[in-house]
């Protein structure tokens, strides 16, 4: 209860962690599967725009499809092969995307094709340029553009860049490895980054329960760096933009805001190896860093995996047998459960959770509302999910927004707690996809009269 | 691998496992101590007071949910709380046939006449005790010496009285402390109030086991320990002050706290979940008001006893505090609507 305390946000919840499983498990090469399926919507924004034909050979690092307009990113070959197929291929949506179908040569050395080298001393307008010509997105899951969010609005500025180690979804190990492995890439990928925010200082931020990976980077700082990393207190969802800005520097993002708005840039670590490791070669992303495991997985581990290759490849190779029941895509308390197996790997997979039967959730029995007030002590951003919960039932959107109901991240914690089993942040989805679509309907209204 | 249909559901898809007929289980566990301590205290007679109690609410839950076509919420283990503490709020020696009007009236006026669980306004086994006061005065304030030699062979007439008979006022009543200093301004000792050697209602006498009970289930974080704080906190702020002003006419704070049902009221009545706000700030003023309003009906008002009222009338509260009282949301500059 008390908010003065350091380090930390307030509320929040502590779900059991699992990280120990695959936490010391370094990061291994996974093999290519025979067929590469890539969507070319990887990202938040416009589908990437295939630049290839069918049957044409490609190279690894190959481009196959460009940005479609500043809201887009390109999509680079994971693999050397053939182009098999270009068609509509299924996303974790459940929506078919346009995507391609890659034939791996199976001989293939692999080698990766290499580009133009971005020198540390380029502009900031290059370094963007080069981050949306690599491919780069948000690696944590969100898969929001980085060049988009680097980019720092007229008017505004940026005086501390975050680098977010935190991790704080259960059963992921991805950025702890990716710390641990590639603590070169990170200081390089920080450089970029401070050149093109134009932030003075870089900080790091990790939980306590990574206190090997904070020791390892803090030892790596480069001479005159002005890098700095700090550990905070393990506590879901840390991990959130706004409360890691919270607890790092006591700043409040104003509601509806960004970051910058309290002149703060977020991008997560492996995000930045990502452009430490890239941008001086000029290659486009091809691979990312999985943590799969779950009770599931025989071969639980970090697996560094093409981006395209089809899940049900990957679940054969790491021995999930017969007994899946539910996979995610994601950690455990934001993971996107998958339907279909036929879906890739794309760039903002961070994790692959399976589930078996004994694991999974079942469909409980929701009680009433009792009003324990334990939805109001985890909700990080302080809502009161209690009564939003009994206002989305009754469809009061009107109500719900004078509740804030669209600051809510949807972090899940309200859900977590509930000991009624009321599918809060479930409600609270659904109600904003209600609003948010009035709110279009409306303007629209309006800009037709 | 073979096609396998896979489950799906939304995030999270993990919870935390704490279900809320596992909270109705840890506060019926800890009012065990306070209703075995009772039953030792006043024997066979405030046993079946308490099993009258408790049978007639699950009964009545039961019966009325299959009346309105409904599944049974017997399970969920609410029914069980309120005829505990019912039973616990009456004199040990309450007709049988009284008792059961009561937690009939608990449940049907005070839980399911709302919606149930969840739904109801004001704590249902005070609503039933209140419409008790109301209806069968004398009876209520029939009150019983504890640890009496033949308690446990003998059954107090008054128990056994035969419905809608008004029951006899046996010889061996024995006046409750606060009705002692109410009205012949004699004050019991402190640590006899404490452990539970005088008289009172079954289960409001022991206070030290009511405040064990609160603090494992206050541990469990299945109480909000704000509102017995905020209860007990003000009785003795309050009480304190008037003492100093005029000790011969004010009783001492501690006198105040352990007497009475207010141990009991603060710990396990007032922390109804439903009938209490939610917000930290909003349970901190419901608090205040009950224990305001117990100085003021026990030092100024005509009954010995106001905790039932002074809850009561804060449960009426709860809902305009909620509604008035919201914590600030983060990123915005004032509280919100």
């Amino acid at each position: 209860m008390l908010n003065f305390r350091k380090n930390t946000f307030r509320h929040g919840v502590h779900p059991p962690e699992h990280k120990d499983e695959t936490n010391g498990l370094p990061i291994r090469q996974f093999p290519f599967a025979p067929v590469i399926i890539l969507p070319m919507v990887q990202h938040i924004g416009n589908p990437s725009e295939i630049v290839v034909r069918e049957g044409q050979e490609v190279v690894r690092g190959q481009l196959l499809a460009k940005a479609n307009g500043y809201m887009s990113v390109p999509v680079h070959a994971p693999v050397s092969g053939t182009v098999r197929k270009i068609a509509n291929v299924p996303a974790i949506s459940g929506k078919m995307v346009p995507g391609i179908y890659l034939q791996a040569f199976p001989f293939s050395s692999q080698e990766v094709l290499e580009g133009t080298p971005i020198e540390e001393t380029a502009s900031k307008e290059e370094i963007l340029q080069a981050i949306q010509d690599a491919g780069i997105v948000g690696l944590g899951g969100a898969a929001f553009p980085t060049h988009v969010k680097l980019k720092i609005p007229e008017g505004k500025h940026c005086d501390v860049l975050m680098i977010n180690g935190i991790e704080c979804e259960p059963y992921l190990t991805t950025d702890h490895r990716v710390m641990l492995e590639q603590a070169d890439d990170i200081f390089t990928g920080i450089r970029y980054l401070l050149k093109a925010t134009g932030a003075g200082r870089a900080i790091i931020g990790i939980e306590a329960n990574k206190q090997d990976a904070a020791d390892h980077l803090a030892s790596r700082i480069p001479d005159g760096a002005p890098v700095s990393v700090e550990v905070v207190p393990v506590k879901y969802p840390q991990g959130a933009e706004k409360m890691l800005i919270t607890a790092l520097l006591g700043r409040e993002v104003p509601s509806g805001g960004l970051p910058i708005e309290v002149n703060v840039v977020v991008v997560n670590v492996a995000t930045t190896a990502e452009i430490g490791r890239l941008l001086p070669h000029g290659r486009g992303i091809q691979e990312r860093v999985v943590t799969i495991t779950g009770p599931g997985v025989k071969k639980k581990g970090n697996y560094l995996i093409p981006v395209g290759t089809p899940l049900r490849y990957v679940l054969e190779q790491v021995g999930a047998d017969g007994q899946i029941s539910e996979v995610y895509m994601g950690g455990p308390m934001m993971g996107v459960a998958v339907s279909n197996l036929d879906i890739s790997v794309v760039k903002g997979t961070s994790g692959i959770v399976v589930f078996t039967e004994k694991e999974v959730k079942r469909p409980q029995k929701i009680y009433p509302c009792i009003k324990c007030g334990a939805c109001v002590d985890a909700c990080p951003i302080s809502l009161n999910p209690s009564r939003l919960g009994i206002l989305a039932k009754f469809e009061a959107y009107e109500q719900m927004t004078d509740y804030h109901l669209m600051d809510c991240f949807e972090c899940g914690a309200c859900s977590y707690v509930c000991p009624s089993n009321i599918p809060l942040v479930q409600y609270f989805r659904l109600s904003k996809s209600v609003i948010r679509k009035r709110q279009t309907t409306k303007q629209t209204a309006e800009s037709d009269k | 691998m073979t096609n396998r249909i896979l489950n799906i559901s939304t995030s999270p898809h993990i919870t935390k496992g704490l279900s809320t007929d596992v909270i109705m289980q840890h506060v019926v566990w800890s009012l065990v101590p306070v209703a075995l301590f009772a039953v030792y205290a006043f024997g066979i007679s405030a046993l079946l007071v308490l099993v009258m109690s408790v049978c007639s609410c699950v009964l009545t839950e039961h019966f009325l949910c299959k009346l309105s076509k409904k599944e049974s919420t017997v399970s969920d283990w609410s029914a069980v709380i309120t005829g505990l503490l019912l039973g616990l709020t009456l004199p040990p020696v309450f007709p049988l046939w009284m008792t059961f009007c009561g937690g009939v009236i608990s449940i049907a006026l005070g839980k399911f006449i709302f919606g149930g669980l969840g739904y109801n306004v004001f704590n249902p086994a005070l609503v039933g005790r209140a419409v008790l006061q109301a209806a069968f005065p004398v009876a209520i304030t029939t009150w019983y010496p504890a640890f009496l030699d033949n308690r446990f062979s003998t059954i107090a007439a008054s128990v056994l009285t035969f419905p809608l008979m008004e029951p006899a006022v046996d010889g061996t009543s024995g006046a409750t402390p606060l009705a002692a200093f109410k009205f012949d301004q004699v004050t019991a000792n402190i640590p006899d109030l404490a452990l539970g050697q005088v008289s009172g209602s079954t289960g409001e006498t022991c206070a030290i086991l009511i405040l064990l009970g609160g603090i494992y289930l206050a541990a469990r974080k299945m109480l909000n320990w704000r509102i017995p704080v905020a209860v007990l906190g003000s009785v003795v702020l309050l009480s304190a002050i008037f003492h100093l002003i005029d000790s011969n006419h004010y009783p001492s704070p501690a006198f105040m706290l352990f007497s009475g049902g207010l141990m009991l009221g603060a710990v396990f009545m007032a922390t109804d979940m439903v009938a209490s706000p939610v917000t930290p700030l909003g349970v901190v003023i419901y608090g205040s008001i009950i224990g305001i309003l117990v100085v003021v009906i026990r030092l100024w008002g005509g009954l010995p006893e106001g905790v039932m009222y002074a809850i009561l009338l804060a449960n009426a509260i709860s809902p305009h505090i909620d509604t008035i009282i919201k914590h600030r949301v983060y990123g915005t500059s004032k509280r919100s609507k």
